[in-house]
């Protein structure tokens, strides 16, 4: 286990590292930010200065590596446009994002594995079809339309719910938070749901087609044989089994749900990470992209490794960093 | 879903007239089984031949500027103009008829959508193949790279890829088969290994068959089915995302609106109540992604032999 820690982190570094090169001269390769920072009336002296001060003027390598030398020290450069550290930056933006990615999962998780149960165990009846017939719109409606269809309902025509913005929010441990006020729930509402709508359809799916085929196997057979009554057999003996797979998913689909939140936090004007990388790829404010795709990059290596350690907890079959591991 | 009852009787007669025994016969005899499968293979049909003939049945060409009056901008649905035009699902801030808009902007997302996956596909096709047949270091390599993009989503490489490229049709299948083809190559791999056991494989090779032969002529149809399945996903997937990368202002130029760009230029006015702008575009795309996923879906069963009756 350690050992697999050990290498796993190795990996990890290695992909950061690759990230960083390929992030970073990608990123150089966008326009020119001084066009678009200095007064387009300046000199040519000027214009020299200002590149001198955001360090533009030295060759591509050596930008880089003191880019790497002040990312190890955790500093990965100045904002142009704010004139604020990137990272902190980031920082102040990430827990509105985070907050809309786990409100999302949480009613993915709540709606979709209920309807995924009643969809596998009654597959043929009417309310089986209705739920898959719904995942398949799920999945098939894109997710900016979606969240425009919802501003146009309940913003527009029934004035029900803001249609931009966080809201009132409240200090939970140093952190701001919306879904603790009646205005920040109301606000988080439909961007939330919105967010949830695709890994929901995709939730149904996936407890559908494990429910189908764990009813059919010996391990039910017999505990409806032992007498357990349908509630027992179905929480239990049939969820405990399905939701490994599930719990994968779901892990891995929270890193997809920070990316789409780029989409939806465009919709509604939600002060996020992912409204901040559009606008700074708009302001071509070069270290907050890379700053951002860094910190992304890294949450997902952490989610991902998380997800695996998880896996082999809930499944004892599964030994992390065996000849297995080598699929 | 109005055509239900009509696609259902079709599909009833391609079900009774399939009693000669061919793989193709019986293929479309399992596929009209699903009624809802045949639904959106007519759907998709018609939105095929629509997107083809944009330029034939639109009642005004979007992209010339000169068919277009500012004085009919933002006509609801249905409205007159001052000229006695009526726009039937009205015009936008440029006095662009809708529907024509519609029409030319499902052709390029259908374009953009097709060229991507088939381009994605064989270059997915090839280092699958690659790293099946050959194995070793050239598998590591190939699975190491593909690993890695996966475990991104697929929007953030998109996104950083055309924020780096910038905008244009050709960039946005760039950005699109970069995404798409580790799919492929992970498919078609496992199918490989799994046909490469195969005794006609071996027998293939006992004939001295060379290399080259082998893997084109023996493994690659073998390992066709579940290509099929992924690459129809792809298409609606790979629609799904250039639309909303055009949304987001970084897909394809405001000279050639793709069904996203209309979403996306249509936004600024649904707060004021205009929300034909978007809604109808929306409602295309939905259309197209969805035919296509229900075609898929039964794709899926019909190809799978483990549900194989």
């Amino acid at each position: 286990m350690l050992a697999y820690a050990i290498r796993r982190l190795g990996q990890s570094l290695f992909v950061l590292l690759l990230m960083s090169a390929l992030v970073f001269i990608g990123v150089y390769a966008i326009g020119d930010p001084v066009e678009l920072l200095v007064n387009p009336m300046a000199d040519e002296a000027e214009r020299l200065r200002a590149a001198a001060a955001l360090g533009l003027d030295r060759p591509l390598l050596e930008q880089y590596w003191s880019f790497l030398q002040g990312a190890a020290s955790g500093d990965l450069g100045k904002s142009f446009v704010f004139n604020v550290p990137a990272l902190s930056l980031i920082l102040s933006k990430l827990p509105a994002t985070m907050e809309l990615a786990f409100v999302a999962m949480v009613i993915a998780i709540a709606i979709g594995i209920p309807l995924g149960l009643v969809a596998g165990l009654k597959p043929d009846s009417f309310i089986g079809r209705t739920i898959m017939a719904g995942s398949i719109l799920g999945f098939s409606l894109p997710t900016f339309w979606v969240g425009l269809v919802l501003v146009m309902i309940f913003s527009v025509h029934l004035g029900w719910l803001p249609s931009n913005g966080r809201g009132a929010t409240v200090l939970v441990a140093g952190i701001p938070v919306s879904f603790l006020t009646a205005d920040g729930l109301a606000h988080l509402a439909m961007p939330a749901f919105n967010l949830a709508l695709f890994k929901l359809s995709l939730l149904v799916r996936l407890t559908r087609a494990g429910a189908r085929e764990a009813v059919l196997q010996d391990y039910v057979k017999f505990a409806r044989a032992k007498g357990l009554t349908q509630s027992r057999v179905i929480g239990v003996h049939v969820l405990k089994n399905i939701l490994i797979p599930i719990v994968t998913v779901i892990g891995l689909e929270l890193g997809s749900v920070i990316a789409f939140a780029i989409v939806t936090e465009s919709i509604f004007a939600w002060p996020g990470t992912g409204k901040l990388l559009i606008d700074s790829i708009n302001q071509l404010d070069r270290p907050v992209i890379v700053a951002y795709l860094l910190v992304i990059v890294t949450l997902f290596i952490v989610i991902n490794f998380v997800v695996d350690v998880l896996y082999s907890l809930l499944d004892p079959r599964v030994r992390l960093g065996g000849a297995s591991a080598a699929h | 879903m109005a055509d239900a009852e009509g696609t259902g009787t079709a599909a009833a007669a391609a079900t009774g007239g399939a009693a000669a025994i061919g793989p193709w016969a019986r293929f479309r005899a399992e596929f009209a089984e699903s009624r809802l499968a045949m639904v959106g293979l007519a759907l998709l049909a018609a939105i095929v031949v629509l997107g083809l003939l944009a330029p034939v049945i639109s009642p005004q060409n979007p992209y010339d500027l000169a068919q277009l009056d500012v004085m009919d901008s933002k006509l609801a649905p249905g409205e007159e103009s001052a000229t006695g035009k009526t726009y039937w699902l009205g015009t936008d801030d440029q006095g662009r008829d809708m529907l024509s808009g519609i029409l030319y902007g499902l052709r390029i997302s259908l374009g953009v959508g097709i060229t991507s996956t088939v381009f994605a596909l064989a270059i997915g096709l090839f280092f699958g193949l690659l790293a099946a047949y050959f194995g070793g270091w050239t598998d590591t390599l190939v699975m190491r790279v593909v690993d890695i993009q996966l475990s991104f989503p697929a929007i953030l490489i998109a996104l950083v890829l055309l924020a780096v490229l910038g905008q244009g049709v050709g960039k946005i299948v760039v950005a699109l088969v970069t995404v798409q083809w580790a799919y492929y190559a992970r498919t078609v791999r496992s199918a490989a290994l799994v046909e490469r056991q195969k005794e006609y494989v071996e027998a293939a090779r006992v004939l001295a068959l060379g290399r080259a032969r082998i893997v084109f002529r023996h493994l690659l149809p073998n390992c066709l089915p579940p290509l099929i399945v992924v690459a129809t996903v792809q298409v609606a997937h790979a629609i799904a995302l250039e639309a909303t990368l055009s949304f987001l202002g970084l897909g394809l130029p405001i000279t050639e609106p793709s069904l996203g760009l209309l979403i996306s230029n249509g936004f600024q006015y649904l707060l004021s109540g205009k929300y034909w702008i978007s809604f109808y575009p929306g409602i295309a795309l939905l259309l197209t992604i969805m035919s296509i996923n229900l075609v898929a879906d039964q794709l899926r069963d019909v190809l799978n032999p483990r549900l194989r009756r």
